[in-house]
Parts: structure tokens; sequence; C-alpha cells
């Protein structure tokens, strides 16, 4: 029989405004191995765990309930607390009477009685509890950081620089990601490139690091600590390790009419590229859509004109395997498709064009060499009009727009209306906005030199439509503060559209089992206490992956990814979870249901012998699960038929006593 | 195929050739309109203060009259249009709403009512296909600008017609008829509406703005499906003549006879 105490927490008001504590402790105390009970106002605190540490000695307790908030929130602390008190920390359960009782119920009588079923159920739980001790297991002193950007270079470079090597996997065929095409950077406006491309020739040349550029990766199986990863190696018909980057073949290719995705599409590049000038690896790429060899075996002009003998037409996709203790998400982001928001007319008129695009046309490597041309005539603009929250803070619009704030855009508006006033004195420029969002170091200063010694109009209010005549093309929009309509003849409109994850995220999601939000942003596994980690152990978050950032936050999130992945990987053994399954083999009929449902693969069947009656010996067929693998999802002990597998800590006859206690 | 048919106060009066020209071009497309028994005004307007019910009860009707012969309801002016499918959409989505309404019904209404205003009939029941096959008088290549006003396709998340930004259902049908269709920048902003009655100076400033815009882009006619609109655009802003679409129509399918005949 156990010795159970049960520890009520107030959490300020927030249980104790909806539950009366009291009530719950009182009526705890009546339940089956109950000997102690009581109620604290902050449980969680240096007393509260001393009031229970006291009350496992006092009263010689074997297990222990805290009603209190979310397990997610505390189970680790009160693990702590009674392991230091000398009971198994696996003797502990949390009745979680913040966010599913007090925090959802208005009325006190229902609050409280919720509290004591829920408080009675895990009383019922731990009558049946056993002490669990886990096992442990390697870790893998490598890390894999997914995306190139500069969150992947951050985290990669911070990593490797505690001595550990990493993997950067990179879709495109160079690192650098967005910010290698942007212009200048707020709020201090260096060149973007300028402080960018030092950093991905450290990245090159760091011995630690390995780039796998126009890559992805495929499939991750194992655990922290123990990640095997799949990583596809897209053929790129040219031999990296050969290619010197000369740009001979470049120069040469026939094709030179394909769309350059790098400028956006508003030039051309040839089949065979590189991106940039100082991409890295500085390395040619076929397109395989556009190349005359790949498509119909007639050309071959590269070929001929590389000194280096690195093309290789006959390349095939390559399958690399990598073992890995951390890995890094650093998937980024991208611009919303304009396509469904026609009253700005983007698709009717080359002259409405994205800030991204605008950062292009004012680059001095982008399509007009960092003139500010229009793209329809390459004349100069001399009237612009920037529209701000294209499909941000969309509540109205969710199916073509985002809820959020895309975060960036108002600072980068108030940049690209600086630096063309600027540029161009004899340029009109116009920012319509709903509301000018600045905070940041320095940064509102920034927007007010924008208004106040460059001239800018910033006008409150969002514009209704864009329509293309003649070569103006005519706004429409509401200046909300003089409550007037303004019409305004513009030559270029340039439209902050919203920013949303890369759509590589959603698939990668689902192989590393780390979740979402409904906008595909990663989740963190806190947002405010853990907000680099994602729930899955030992996958990290880095950049815009997890919300919308600018550069700044981007970078300290990614040294605090960096950082987190360091104190991983400088562990030699990493305690496991001993909250697993395990298969009772005098009942396992070997009919593999859980093997199939197991995600992780950590069942195997073996054939063993048993003793039979009448001394005879029997060989069948059983299941063996991998402790070290299986992270205790539960599905195996839900598909077996004959109720052989069960789980540590969540045993079928625990949850069983759950359910009865609350239905009593 | 047999469908009902509101028509609306106003096409039995001022707007006679947006319905007359609407049956004709049904009947040769091969769609009937049954004018629904003892049918109300739509409403005129749909209020958008939630607590009024009043004005949306023969709308109502209208729709339950069509689901008692399970048939879809056809509309053909824009005003009336936009009242029944407002309502409808409010009797399937808003509870509280249809409980008020049902209230004052011998039998609930559920809001299952297919709504679709003749053009979605013409796109999706009849088919352009259809519509070119049948064309006698082919329009050799007038420019026709559409003109959609501000009623008929917005709001877009109920009326789920067309792109409100960028439509081209008007378009389609005048390009299957032989015409060729002016896409100007104007054809779906507001011509002034309801507040020709307080402000007749700030209707014609919206009117003139409309076709002025089409006429710049070379326009010999316009075609709208809104008797507010055709007064508006003819009363403040004569620059380009304005038909019913379906005056149009019947002129290609060859069914156009004096209307009054």
């Amino acid at each position: 029989m156990q010795r159970i105490g049960v520890f009520v927490c107030w959490c300020g008001s927030n249980i104790a405004g909806t539950v009366d504590v009291q009530a719950v402790s009182d009526a705890l105390k009546n339940e089956p191995g109950v000997v102690f009970s009581a109620n604290y106002q902050y449980m969680c605190s240096q007393a509260g765990q001393n009031l229970i540490k006291e009350a496992i000695a006092e009263h010689r307790l074997t297990g222990i309930v805290v009603c209190s908030c979310s397990p997610r929130m505390h189970e680790a602390t009160f693990r702590k607390t009674a392991a230091a008190a000398g009971i198994n920390p696996y003797m502990v359960e949390i009745a979680n009477i913040r966010e599913q009782c007090s925090w959802v119920h208005k009325d006190m009588l229902t609050g409280t009685e919720k509290a004591i079923i829920l408080g009675k159920a895990a009383v019922a739980k731990v009558n049946l509890n056993t002490p669990l001790t886990p096992g442990e297991s390697p870790v893998t002193k490598r890390a894999l950081v997914i995306g190139g950007g500069i969150a992947g270079i951050q985290t990669a470079l911070d990593i490797a620089d505690a001595g550990f090597p990493v993997d950067i996997v990179e879709t495109k065929p160079t690192i650098g990601g967005k910010m290698a095409q942007l212009d200048k950077t707020f709020p201090t406006l260096d060149c973007a490139a300028c402080i960018l491309t030092p950093k991905m020739v450290d990245v090159a040349q760091n011995e630690n690091i390995r780039i796998f550029s126009y890559s992805e990766v495929t499939a991750v199986k194992g655990f922290v600590g123990n990640f095997d990863v799949t990583i596809k190696k897209k053929a790129r018909y040219v031999n990296e390790d050969v290619c010197t980057g000369c740009g001979a073949c470049v120069e040469k290719c026939p094709m030179k009419k394909v769309p350059n995705e790098f400028n956006l599409n508003m030039d051309n590049r040839t089949a065979i590229y590189i991106p940039f000038a100082q991409a890295v690896p500085k390395v040619a790429t076929i397109d395989p859509m556009h190349c005359n060899m790949l498509k119909n075996g007639k050309c071959g002009v590269c070929s001929k004109v590389c000194a280096a003998g690195a093309i290789d037409y006959k390349q095939q996709d390559q399958y690399i395997e990598e073992k890995y203790g951390a890995i890094v998400v650093a998937t980024g982001f991208n611009p919303i498709s304009m396509d469904k928001f026609d009253e700005y007319a983007y698709n009717q008129s080359k002259d409405v064009i994205t800030s991204l695009e605008f950062e292009r046309l004012t680059n001095a490597a982008g399509p007009t060499a960092g003139k500010l041309l229009r793209p329809s005539d390459h004349k100069h603009p001399h009237t612009i009009v920037f529209v701000q929250c294209v499909g941000s803070r969309c509540s109205a619009c969710a199916e073509k727009g985002k809820e959020y704030c895309s975060k960036i855009c108002c600072m980068y508006t108030a940049k690209h209306a600086m630096l063309t006033r600027d540029k161009y004195p004899d340029t009109e420029v116009y920012v319509f906005y709903i509301d000018v969002r600045t905070p940041g170091k320095n940064f509102d200063e920034f927007y007010r030199r924008a208004v106040e010694e460059y001239g800018v109009h910033y006008i409150k209010g969002m514009v209704g439509k864009v329509s293309p005549e003649g070569d103006k093309l005519k706004v429409q929009a509401s200046d909300l503060l003089n409550n007037k309509q303004l019409h305004i003849d513009a030559d270029l409109v340039v439209l902050a559209a919203a920013i949303e994850p890369d759509k590589s995220a959603r698939p990668l999601a689902t192989m590393l089992t780390a979740s979402m939000d409904t906008n595909d942003f990663f989740t963190e596994a806190h947002p405010k206490l853990r907000p680099v980690e994602s729930p899955t152990a030992g996958v990290f978050l880095s950049g815009a992956c997890q919300g919308p950032k600018d550069i700044p936050e981007t970078v300290s999130q990614a040294s605090a990814a960096a950082s987190k992945v360091i104190s991983l990987l400088v562990k030699d053994k990493l305690t496991g979870n001993p909250c697993v399954a395990s298969s009772d083999e005098l009942m396992c009929n070997g009919c593999s249901s859980c093997e199939r449902v197991c995600p992780y693969g950590a069942i195997t069947y073996v054939d063993k012998e048993f003793r039979m009656p009448n001394r005879t010996i029997a060989i069948r067929r059983v299941a063996q699960v991998n402790p070290a693998v299986c992270q205790g999802c539960g599905a195996c002990t839900v598909a077996c038929p004959s109720g052989a597998m069960d789980l540590k800590g969540f045993a079928n006859n625990q949850i069983v006593a759950e359910v009865d206690a609350i239905c009593k | 195929m047999k469908v009902s048919y509101f028509p609306g106060c106003t096409l039995k009066n001022k707007a006679k050739q947006l319905d007359v020209y609407a049956r004709r071009c049904a009947e040769v497309l091969g769609i009937t309109l049954e004018e629904i028994e003892a049918w109300q005004c739509c409403g005129g307007v749909f209020t958008t203060a939630n607590d009024e019910v009043a004005t949306k009860l023969s709308s109502v009707r209208a729709l339950q009259a069509a689901q008692e012969k399970d048939q879809a309801l056809v509309t053909v002016c824009s005003a009336c249009h936009n009242v029944i499918k407002q309502t409808n959409h409010a009797m399937q989505t808003n509870a509280s709403f249809a409980d008020k309404v049902n209230r004052y019904n011998d039998t609930p209404y559920d809001g299952s009512t297919a709504v679709y205003h003749y053009l979605e009939m013409l796109r999706d029941l009849v088919g352009v296909d259809k519509i070119k096959e049948k064309v006698v008088n082919p329009l050799k290549g007038e420019k026709i600008a559409a003109y959609y006003g501000c009623l008929l396709l917005r709001p877009n998340s109920v009326m789920r017609m067309d792109d409100p930004e960028n439509p081209s259902i008007m378009e389609d049908i005048i390009r299957a008829i032989g015409g060729t269709p002016v896409i100007y920048p104007y054809r779906n902003e507001c011509c002034g509406g309801y507040v020709v009655m307080e402000s007749p100076e700030f209707a014609k400033k919206k009117s003139n703005a409309v076709t002025e815009s089409a006429a710049s882009f070379g326009a010999s006619r316009m075609v709208t499906a809104c008797p507010l609109c055709k007064y508006n655009l003819e009363k403040n802003a004569p620059a380009v003549p304005v038909v019913y679409f379906t005056e149009l129509l019947a002129e290609a399918l060859g069914v156009k006879e004096d209307a009054n005949a």
C-alpha cells in the first residue's frame, strides 16, 4: 500500500480564484492511500518545495500528487523535489487543475468539483505507480543545421566555434538566404553583402563545417543525441570538388533566357549558373529544366569550355546518411504570393512590385546595377507609393493573407523610402500604413528620420485600389487623419508583402515530429522560457522559421540555439525517458501490429525458446522494444491485440484506474 | 432545366428590359425561369444591423418557395441578388438570426437553397460554350465595357461569384457573344448608389469617373446588371450608352424585339 501525500497549489489566484483549494485538499485526504494533504500559495517556490520534502520525511510518503499547473510546466521541478527527499521521481503525479480546470471555468463550484475529480484520478494512478529508473544513451557529437540563411550560418559558426562539427543543408545552390538578396540593412544602413559575405566565407573556411548545398533532408530517424538523417544531394551536373567557379561556362552557355530567381525573375540567367558573385560554395549548377544538353543531348558547350573538366552530365542524385546529436531548423521565410491581391494590380502591371523586388532593383548587383528604374520602361520613377501590411494583419481576409504582423515591413519600408529620397531627391515618396511599428534599438529614431529629415509622406490609411492607366498607376487611397480620399498618379508601387514560413517547413516538421502552429511556424517548447527549443528533444529553432524576425533578432536567436546545441553536445551521455514500452513475452503472439505502428522503429521481433508443459520447448516469435529508441508514445500499446504491450508509467491498469476514479 | 426566378420590384417597372430579355435569353439557352408566386420586395438593402430581422423575412420567403420546389433560385438584379444571398448565408451561419427568423415561419428554413445570379447561371448552369453556340448576331468585335458596380461581387466571402478586384464573368460572356471586352480600372467602383438621393453632386462625380474611364478605353457601350447603376450612369454621366447585359445578350441571341410589345 502506498503512502501518498497530496499538495494543492493556489498558483496565487490563478487556481485559487476559481477553485476552492481548501475543499480540494480536504476531499482528497480521504482517498485510498492518502496519508497527508495540504495546500499552499506557490507550491513550486522554494518554500512550497520544502513543504513537500518535509512531508515526505515526516509522513514516510512513498508517492505524491501535486494538483497544480500543466505537467509541461513543473513536472520536472516536482520530480526533482521528490528525488531530493529520497523517493523515486516517477512516484510523482501532476493533476493539472490550472490549464485544464481553473483557467477554463468561471464558476467556483464546478471548478472545485472538477479539481477534486482530477486529483482523485491522479491519486488512483499513484497507487499503481512503480519506481522507474531511466537508462542512458550516448550523444553523437555532430550537429545538423537545416537552412543556410543568416540564421543557419550564425548557428553553424557558433557551434563550430565551440569545437563541434556541423553540417549545413541548404536547398539552393548557395548559402546566404534572403539576406544575400538585400541591399542595405536597417537601422544602420550597412550593406547586407558587406556584412554577410565575410560570414559566408568563414563558413566555407571553417574546418568544422561542411556545406551540403543544393541538397535537402529526406528522412530523419532516431531521437535526441542519436538522429539518423538522410540527405539528398541533388545532381547539379558539376563536380563540386573540381569546379573552380571561374564562370567560363556561364559566359558561354547559349541558353540565356532562363528567369533568374535570385533577382526574382526580373532578369535572365543562363542554364548553367552561379547565383551571384559571392556564392558559397562558388561552383556552377546546371538547371536541368532549361539545359539543352540534359533535355535533348544537343549542346555540351559548358563541358568544352570547362578547363577543370568539372561538368558531368551523367551525375545522379546522391543520398548521404549521417548521424547527428542535435538538429537546428533554420528554414526561413518567403514573401507570400500577390496573386490574390488584385486590388493592387500586381499581376496587371510590371511596375507594381514587392519590397523584395525593390531590394534587387536598388542593389548594385541587381538587374539594374542599383539604378532605380521601373521594370516596364526602365525610366526613373518620380512618384513612388509604398503600401504596407499587404496581406499582414489581415483578419478579415484570412483566405488570402495572414492574421499576424510580419514585423519587418515597417522598418524596411522606412529604409526604402529614406534611401530613395536620399539618392533621388526629385522623387516623391508616399508610405501608406495601418500603424507604424518600430520597437527595437534605434528603430523609431530611424523611422522619424525618414519622415522629418527626408520628407517621406507617411499617410495613415490603406490603398484601396491601384489601376494601371497609360504609363501611370492610379492609386486610390484614404487619408484617415484628414478624412480624405486621395488619388495619386504613381510611377511605381511597392507592396510590403506579408511573410510566411518556407514551404519546406511542413514536411520537415513531420519528419522531425516537431510541432507547428496554424501558420506553419515552428512552435517553441515554451513561448517565453524556452524560445529556441522545439518541444521535440534535440530539435532547435533558429530564425524566421519560428516567427517573423529581422536580422538582429534572427542572429540573436541563432546564437541562442547554438548555445543550446553546444550544451547538449558537451554531454557524453543523456538520461533517457524510462516511460517506454515493454512487451510481456508470454502474452505476445508475434503478430507485428506494434512494429507496424511504431513511428520510431523501436520494435523488432526475435525468435525465442519457451519452456512449455511436459518439458517441451517451443520457439515463438515475440516483440522486443529498444528502450533507447522508444519515445513512449504508446501507439503500440493501443495496437497490440493481446494486451502484451504496456507503457511504463502509463500502464493500462493505471489509465483504467484514472478513468474509474473520474467516473466514480 | 427549371429554376425559380425572383425578378424584384424594379424589374416590374423601371427596369423592364432587364427582366424581359433575361426571360427570353433563358428560353433560348434551355432554362425555364419559373417566377415565384406572390413574391415580395427583397428588402432593398441587406442591413448590417444584427438585430434587424423584419426586412429580411421576404427574402427568406422567396428562398423557401424555391426550396419547396427543389429548385435553385435565380435573380438578375444586383441588389436583389445581394440581399437574398446574404440573407441565405446568414440563415446558414448565424444561428441566433436563423432562430429569430424561424419564429415567423410556418416551417423552419435551413439556408439550403442554392442562389444564383443570372450571370452565374449563364456561367455555371448554361456554360459559356453553349452561349457561343446559340449566338446568331455576333457583336463583331464591338468594344463593350462591363460595369460591375459594388454590390454584385461584394462581400466576396458571401457572394463567392468572382474575384471582386479583378472579375471576368461578364467579360467572358461578352467574348462569347463576339464582343471585345474593355478592361478599365473603374469597372468595380461604386456609381454613387443611393447617395444620389442626398448628394446628387457626389453621385455625379462617382458616375463620371466610371463612364469617362470606360470611354477613354474606347468603349462604345456599357453593360450592367443593376438598375440603380444604370440610372446613375445615364443620368449623371451620359458619356457612353448603358444597357442591361441581358439586352446585349438578347441582341446576340436574336431575341431582341421590342420589350414592351
